[in-house]
């Protein structure tokens, strides 16, 4: 059943109307349900989430709803999992704050956010529009891939034409370099045009866009606010574990039957998200779990596996960005990482030395290694020590280097076959995970 | 009492406050690989095999405190600080 459409949202309302009748323990909570080419109007927004619940201008309002989901246990949705009431109360016990929703997905593999913005734009603006409120915030600006930005932008002009929201939503197109997305950068981005993270060492709650405390979401977290905003952090809690409540949204990639964006309750097992997906389309060699910087797991291992921090915590992987990549058997693992590696080498902003020519060198050695030309495996591991520990002015190094060193632990067996002249990789895949070419920088 | 006001950024002198530890922080961006931290302070400082600091972590020791300014004054890329 479907609750009715009011007519307008009612300005007084602060806490999570009762009752709502979107069951807590069903799924899609974020995306449309069934098969949608289209992206959601706002009427349907409404009449399937009902509308959403304007915080009140005090501080006491604000506080009970940030309380509100620090019950709810709301954590990132970014890949770093922080949790979202701690954000939300360090930018809104300053003042003059801004909101960023960080929707820039510069993860090759990963399509979440795009599709999360393509077909429910709306839940995402609810939840830039809910995340100012609470920070006291009066403007929005969210950054979103090239290639949804329109829908996105759209979306915001069309809730302008309703006089929908208090708050001021801009859309800004970004640009899908791999460090865009780092929170930093994206802030980098709309103030000059420059999609590289900033060395300040002061937090962005304090001093970010414009010298204005800020806070950065990525555009999931913020549909999830929209959510508890409306339902609460019960609601919220219906599904998930106790340590790690909500949906998250994954992105299925490489060997599976159907690959694409799913949604699950955090905790479910791997072998029951790919299954989302159709399951392996054959044989599997390996997994990618979290996203290229994540972490290499064998298949067999990761399928009990429950998909959450917790669950993975043994492979030293977590959900991370979301993406499960799966590598075919007659795929060989270690000319895969040669062709990432080489991709976050090219990705580097080139703003620190360790990282513009460690990872150049650490993707030179892996290539050798793929190729069987005699990799210097001493050298690797002294670069992998000396670029992968936090010696730059953002993580893309040591997520690099942890990526490359869960690869080397996994691939051991075809590292010794290389050096014996010989691949498991008879599949001849030119590659099978997406590395964007780019002209000369 | 309003927590409005913006902290200063790193590298100033914070009021209050009993400890005595300094540490050295880097500005990754601003390091060029001179490598004159290095030659100045090598008990904390050693350089990787591309000429930039690895800076050992914590607070400096009190009888190299010197050395460490003296580091920070000799960056021409000003990139060292010392910080409270």
């Amino acid at each position: 059943m479907k609750p009715r459409l009011t007519q307008a949202p009612s300005p007084g309302l602060t806490l999570p109307r009762a009752g709502c009748a979107r069951p807590a323990g069903r799924l899609p909570r974020l995306l449309p349900d069934g098969f949608a080419t289209e992206p959601t109007s706002l009427a349907d927004h409404l009449a399937s989430y009902g509308p959403l619940p304007r915080s009140g201008r005090g501080p006491r309002q604000r506080d009970e709803l940030i309380r509100e989901v620090e019950l709810a246990g709301l954590a990132g949705r970014g890949g770093a999992g922080f949790p979202t009431a701690r954000k939300l109360a360090a930018v809104a016990a300053r003042r003059h704050a801004v909101v960023v929703g960080n929707g820039t997905e510069g993860e090759p593999a990963s399509a979440k956010d795009k599709v999360l913005m393509a077909r429910s734009p709306h839940l995402v603006l609810d939840g830039a529009v809910a995340a100012a409120e609470l920070v006291g915030a009066r403007e929005a600006v969210i950054v979103a891939h090239p290639a949804v930005s329109g829908i996105i932008a759209a979306a915001a002009a069309e809730r302008r034409h309703a006089h929908l929201d208090r708050v001021r939503i801009t859309v800004v197109p970004g640009t899908d370099r791999f460090v865009a997305g780092e929170a930093s950068a994206v802030v980098h981005w709309i103030e000059r045009g420059v999609p590289k993270p900033k060395a300040t060492p002061v937090r962005l709650s304090e001093r970010g866009l414009h010298g204005r405390p800020t806070l950065v979401q990525n555009v999931e977290t913020l549909a999830h606010l929209a959510l508890i905003a409306r339902y609460g952090a019960g609601w919220f809690r219906g599904i998930g574990t106790a340590k790690e409540p909500g949906s998250i949204l994954v992105t299925l990639a490489g060997a599976v039957r159907h690959p694409g964006v799913y949604e699950v309750a955090i905790g479910t097992p791997v072998a029951e998200v790919l299954a989302r997906g159709g399951g392996p389309a054959g044989p599997l060699g390996a997994l990618l779990v979290g996203g290229y910087f994540g972490r290499w797991a064998d298949p067999d291992q990761a399928a009990a596996l429950p998909l959450s921090a917790e669950g993975l915590a043994g492979l030293g992987a977590s959900a991370g960005a979301g993406l499960l990549a799966a590598l075919p058997a007659d795929a060989c693992g270690l000319a895969e990482t040669a062709r990432i590696t080489r991709y976050l080498a090219g990705e580097s902003a080139g703003q620190c030395g360790p990282c513009v020519f460690g990872l150049d060198a650490i993707a030179g050695q892996l290539e050798r290694l793929a190729q069987g030309r005699g990799p210097d495996l001493v050298k690797l591991e002294r670069w992998i020590g000396q670029v992968g520990s936090g010696r730059g002015a953002c993580k893309h190094p040591d997520g690099t280097v942890g990526m490359v060193a869960s690869a080397l632990e996994l691939f051991s067996d075809e590292i010794d076959q290389h050096a014996e002249g010989w691949c498991r990789g008879t599949g001849g895949y030119a590659g099978v995970l997406p590395v964007p070419t780019r002209g000369a920088r | 009492m309003s927590g409005g006001t913006a902290s200063r950024t790193g590298g100033g002198r914070h009021g209050g406050g009993t400890g005595h530890e300094v540490r050295l922080k880097i500005d990754m961006i601003a390091c060029d690989g001179r490598g004159l931290c290095a030659e100045v302070l090598p008990e904390l400082i050693t350089l990787d095999d591309w000429g930039f600091p690895i800076i050992e972590k914590g607070p400096v020791p009190a009888g190299l405190r010197s050395q460490a300014a003296e580091a920070v004054s000799l960056c021409p890329r000003l990139a060292l600080r010392l910080e409270r």
